[in-house]
């Protein structure tokens, strides 16, 4: 049982870097960016590589490098080009695969079979005894998230809470939303990659359907942090991220072991979730807009 | 200062909807002018300040600032010149950022070279502070809200602030007292006159307030069809009354002013 929550934590701090990603592009800029899926492999595959040819410490700046890129492509699909945000990034998201394959040099998988990871070369200074993998992984997402709170609160970063929140407001106002944009789509991508790195060292392997989904995964995570925490701040939607991330795999690793629904059908409860809480406002509006009608009508009697 | 020369804009061209909302206008304007600008709906007032502020280029003509061409210059270059408020207090500042946060983005046009990475001093924060405080709204002490929570007119006010923080070379102000109540109308007009003439900026302003027209600044354009029709400055404006206003429109347009909306007191 322990193990199983020791496991469920490490998950939740390998994978909570999505939802941060997710906090960038989707709460802060008000994109749905669909690079996601892709970009975590493209984060996986080349990190799995590269430690795979010697250089796990090298492979997790390489693989943030490569999320950069790919965020960059996205950004200027829809910023220069002007392709729909949501097409942006899955025109990107399905280069993407041919790219990953190329990475992975042409095979749906690579694993790591005696090489050297960053887990593997942290566990030899015997920091943290056995719980050494959750202290590495929850070290490497905190200061990605302390770093991005810090950054949002710079003039850059307060030029891209701007052009989510008041894109009128920011065009009248000398800053020139093609670069804002383009800046928060490539360090949310970077920040997907790099849990996309994590975990394929931490699992000694990267798959080239290993991100299936996972940008409605990240999403709930982020609601069901949002929900516990309240979303009001930045740092609020950081650490929310964290939580959220934490929470859902709690939740997975409860599902798997009492086996109260099958593991499979997680996907579909996580899709559910995730409606409904975006749905929430025009239910919660509906559902007043019926109980005035109700009232009306017992008013005036027909 | 401003030398605008016979520019044009149609809008939708070679469609049924073909607009020309500018149609050759040309307009010059002295440094330290304060000019109100009038004219019917649709007359092309808006769509004048969005062409000075590059929210799309022209079709013919050229726009100098200053000497410098802005006619193929993009909108956030021009908005480091050219401060603008628009009608819908909403629209100038960003709802889910503090005060603070807001005031710290206008300030970035002052700091054009300045590191992206620097963060809100102490120093601006006094800065900001003590400018707060010359609105007399008390907002000096709710530097850490979020401006969503404040009323149209404060958010009015702090817009009129931001575009002013460090002064523009140009401020455009598009009926930015209409859509509040006539008491805040009134408080962010006189903190208008009163930056304006501090800080000496040019400024054009556009108003449906006929005596505001005559009264503010020193000179009042009106508009009919896309361009200027009546220019009056001086000591002609000065002795003039709305009623000899309204004839002169009706001279120069072919047509009374129509404008739903017009204020004749
Ligand atoms: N973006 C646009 N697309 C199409 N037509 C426009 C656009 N902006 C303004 N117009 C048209 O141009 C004319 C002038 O509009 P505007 O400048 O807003 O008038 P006003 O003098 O009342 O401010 C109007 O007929 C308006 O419908
Ligand atoms: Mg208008």
């Amino acid at each position: 049982m322990l193990y199983i929550l020791q496991t469920a934590l490490e998950l939740g701090f390998l994978y909570a870097l999505i939802p941060m990603a997710l906090f960038l592009s989707f709460r802060i800029l008000n994109i749905a960016d669909m690079t996601t899926d892709g970009c975590f492999v493209l984060g996986a595959a080349v990190s799995v590589t590269m430690a795979a040819s010697g250089h796990p410490f090298l492979a997790v700046p390489a693989a943030m490098f490569a999320g950069i890129c790919a965020g960059f492509v996205t950004a200027f699909l829809q910023t220069r080009l002007g392709v729909p945000s949501i097409l942006a990034g899955i025109v990107t998201n399905m280069g993407l695969y041919t790219i990953n394959l190329m990475v992975m040099d042409w095979s749906a998988n690579v694993s790591l079979l005696k090489d050297d990871t960053i887990f593997s070369l942290f566990r030899e200074t015997g920091i943290g005894g056995q719980w050494y993998e959750a202290l590495l992984a929850g070290f490497i997402t905190v200061l990605a998230g302390v770093l991005l709170v810090l950054f949002l609160g710079t003039r850059l970063g307060l030029s891209i809470r701007a052009t989510g929140d008041n894109i009128d407001m920011v065009r009248a106002s000398s800053i020139n939303p093609t670069f804002t944009i383009t800046v928060g789509l490539c360090i949310s991508n970077s920040l997907t990659a790099l849990s996309g790195a994590m975990v394929g060292q931490y699992q000694n392997t990267a798959d080239i359907n290993g991100g299936t989904g996972i940008v409605v995964i990240g999403l709930a995570c982020l609601i069901i942090g949002e929900t516990v925490l309240g979303r009001r701040s930045v740092l609020k939607g950081a650490v929310a991220a964290v939580v959220g991330s934490i929470i859902y795999r709690f939740i997975y690793a409860i599902v798997l072991y009492t086996k109260i629904m099958p593991v499979q059908g997680l996907r579909l409860a996580t899709a559910v979730i995730v409606a409904l809480a975006i749905a929430f406002p025009t239910i919660k509006n509906w559902a007043a807009f019926q109980k005035r009608k109700m009232a009306a009508r017992q008013k005036g009697g027909r | 200062m401003l030398d605008i020369r016979s520019i044009s804009k149609t809008f939708n061209p070679g469609t049924v909807n073909a607009k020309k909302a500018l149609s050759g206008l040309s307009l010059h304007l002295d440094a330290g002018d304060f000019v109100t600008i009038i004219g019917s709906n649709g007359a092309g007032k808006s769509t004048l300040f969005n062409a000075i502020a590059g929210v799309f280029y022209v079709d013919e003509g050229t726009i100098l600032l200053d000497g410098q061409n802005l006619t193929f210059l993009p909108e956030y270059q021009r908005s480091r010149m050219i401060g603008r408020l628009f009608q819908d207090p909403l629209k100038g500042t960003a709802p889910g950022m503090t005060i603070e946060e807001n005031l710290a983005l206008a300030y970035l046009r002052s700091t054009k070279g300045s590191a992206p990475f620097a963060r809100i001093s102490k120093r601006d924060k006094a800065l900001f502070r003590e400018r707060l405080s010359l609105l007399h709204m008390g907002l000096e002490d709710r530097m850490k809200q979020p401006v969503g929570l404040l009323s149209g007119g404060q958010r009015q006010a702090l817009t009129l602030l931001m575009a002013t923080l460090v002064p523009p070379r140009l401020l455009l102000l598009d009926e930015h007292t209409a859509a509040l109540d006539p008491a805040t109308a009134e408080k962010v007009l006189e903190l208008t006159k009163t930056i304006v003439a501090k800080q000496k900026i040019t400024c054009l302003m556009i108003t449906h307030n006929m005596k505001q027209a005559l009264e503010l600044g020193n000179r009042t354009l009106m508009m009919a069809d896309g361009n200027i029709v009546l220019d009056v400055g001086g000591e002609e404006r000065k002795n003039m009354s709305v009623e000899q206003l309204l004839r002169r429109f009706k001279e120069g347009a072919g047509h009374e002013l129509d404008n739903d909306r017009i204020l004749l007191s």
